[in-house]
């Protein structure tokens, strides 16, 4: 199926990604060849297969609720672009 | 001496021949000569790799060495190194000095291996040609028009040149095993699960895999006995107990059950491709293995799904870069909104941003069930061929890549046909199952590898009848013959 450019539109935003105005059909182009491409899927008959998520259909393991990790947020902090007295800075968010 | 395996280079180490940090400093010198040319490199750690050296050189004084002790490795730039650039091909991390090392990178340090720098890898593992790294393309040391193979394109080259003894590399979809193909060098993609993923910036978190590239299936084996195993850090990753994947290597190949997919001995393979697997086929005959017939009927379909599987998985995982935390952030964002979109849409580059694009429509509403739950069912026929095949069969021989490596610029233009050179090596990571390429020949002056493939755990087995064909025929030795640059070579 052919994106249109709001297609594209929408599914960057859903993503939080900035394409510009005189890529997007571009953008739209590839991106339905690659679903055309995908689409090779629907031909074939799967109504008796059920979905597989992990290699080994493994279940998440779980471990005690213990303190494992010490607290290194100014070490982490450091290659943070901007923050102040331990926190992390974004534009205002509420006015 | 640069170009040893590791197994002999722990020989000469033992033996005094040479010294880690003489070793270290010559590989350092063929960097600094061969690099600039071939850009395999992102990152060179001249300080820290003498100083590890020394550490090597007194630990094998005191007796205390191990088979990696003194060997110098590149480590692919996806693995977190600490208070080291970690910018795993892209823009967005251009700034990101790890807080901490990997599981595999911690687990070679303490084995006394020797880290030289980080390689140069498609944006975010994103691409089989090296050509989407923020970095720019890495040049095939066997013909410098030529593209690596990738994602692991870096580690392949820096292996292949000599400008390291191994390297690490991950493969998600084939990127190990494809790199190895186009450089002539021997890669391994374990079982999914085998070893942690821990500290490996995550791409396809159900599919991703780290492993070695090397010049032998013995110094994989070697370099799986340090980085494979159980690790609380990665909750997917396998509780088992340790193994030593060199235990097996010398096994004879007698009555080794080894199946021939019927769908990729076709007329779409490259016939000069065939005739060298069927070479490989005679040599592994005459050792003993007996080979037939199978089906995977599937693997036609493992393109569509990983291309739906894939993207759904990177565009969840890459949502964690949004310019707070770390990473690149654009300048002067009006809002918070601002802030995500032109952050991401500046640090991301082309290949990245569409598989991001791709993987959101396939989880948004409307579309779940046709392209995410259709993906996750097709996985399965996938993988019940493989199950199917591994009855009557010990392992899998096959192409790993339609043909040698193709020319920068070749493919890159077109998504759709850069994605089909992963044809025989997808459905491997979709089924989470242990493969690896090695060697099997030359064609027009271009290495051209041979994929097997076995049942979940049985890298042993792989290992075993990879070192068995290597020490039957010297495929795995061949070296590109032209020089990369014309200054003269001097020897370590």
């Amino acid at each position: 199926m052919a994106l249109s450019k709001n297609d594209v539109e929408k599914i960057a935003h859903l993503a939080r990604l900035q394409i510009n105005d005189a890529d997007a059909s571009e953008v739209g182009q590839r991106i339905s060849n690659i679903l055309e491409m995908i689409d090779q899927m629907q031909n074939v008959d799967t109504s008796e297969v059920s979905p597989m998520a992990h290699p080994f259909d493994a279940v998440q393991r779980l471990r005690p609720d213990l303190v494992t990790e010490k607290n290194q947020r100014d070490y982490y902090q450091k290659i943070a672009p901007a923050t102040q007295d331990g926190l992390y800075l974004v534009p205002r968010v509420i006015e | 001496m640069l170009s040893k395996t590791v197994a002999e280079l722990a020989t000469a180490l033992s033996q005094k021949e040479i010294s880690a940090r003489e070793l270290t400093q010559a590989y350092l010198d063929r960097i600094g000569r061969l690099n600039p040319a071939l850009n395999a490199y992102v990152t060179i750690t001249a300080d820290k790799a003498l100083a590890q050296a020394d550490l090597a050189d007194a630990r094998i004084s005191r007796g205390e060495a191990g088979p990696l002790t003194g060997i110098p490795i590149a480590h692919k730039d996806i693995f977190c190194t600490r208070d080291v650039l970690t910018a795993c091909g892209s823009h967005m991390l251009h700034n990101f000095i790890a807080p901490y090392d990997a599981c595999v990178v911690e687990r070679l340090e303490q084995a006394g291996a020797i880290m030289l720098g980080k390689t140069n890898m498609d944006e975010f593992a994103m691409g089989s040609s090296n050509e989407t790294s923020w970095f720019g393309p890495v040049r095939n040391p066997w013909d410098p028009e030529r593209v690596p193979g990738g994602s692991s394109g870096g580690s392949a080259a820096a292996v292949a040149a000599d400008l390291c003894a191994m390297a690490t590399g991950t493969d998600t979809g084939g990127s190990i095993r494809q790199p190895a193909s186009f450089c002539g060098i021997t890669g391994l993609k374990p079982t999914y699960g085998r070893v942690s993923r821990w500290g490996m910036i995550a791409f396809a978190s159900s599919l991703d895999q780290a492993g070695p590239l090397t010049k032998s299936a013995e110094d994989a084996a070697l370099m799986m006995n340090a980085i494979a195993g159980t690790d609380v850090r990665d909750s997917t990753c396998l509780d088992l107990p340790a193994e030593d994947f060199t235990a097996q290597l010398n096994q004879p190949l007698t009555g080794v059950r080894i199946g021939l997919p019927r769908e990729h001995f076709t007329k779409d393979l490259n016939p000069s491709v065939q005739s060298i697997l069927q070479n490989a086929v005679r040599k592994l005959e005459s050792l003993g293995a007996t080979f037939k017939e199978i089906s995977l009927p599937n693997n036609y379909l493992s393109v569509p799904a990983y291309y739906v599987i894939a993207p759904a998985e990177a565009s969840s995982n890459l949502s964690r870069f949004d310019g707070v935390r770390y990473g690149h952030r654009c300048a002067n964002p009006a809002n918070l909104e601002d802030l995500y979109k032109r952050s991401r849409g500046e640090g991301f580059g082309d290949e990245v941003k569409r598989r991001i694009m791709v993987g959101t429509y396939a989880l948004s509403a409307g579309y779940y069930d046709a392209y995410y739950i259709k993906a996750q069912k097709i996985r399965r026929l996938i993988k019940d061929d493989f199950d199917q095949a591994f009855k009557d069969v010990d392992l899998i021989l096959g192409p790993t890549s339609p043909h040698t490596a193709f020319k920068l610029g070749e493919k890159v233009s077109d998504p759709v046909t850069m994605y089909l050179e992963d044809i025989y090596t997808i459905a491997v990571n979709l089924a989470g199952l242990p493969g690896m390429s090695l060697p099997a020949g030359i064609l027009d002056g271009l290495p051209i590898g041979m994929q097997l493939v076995g049942p979940a755990l049985s890298e042993s087995r792989l290992l075993n009848v990879a070192h068995q064909f290597q020490l039957n025929t010297d495929w795995h030795a061949k070296r590109p013959a032209a020089p990369v640059v014309s200054s003269p070579e001097v020897s370590a």
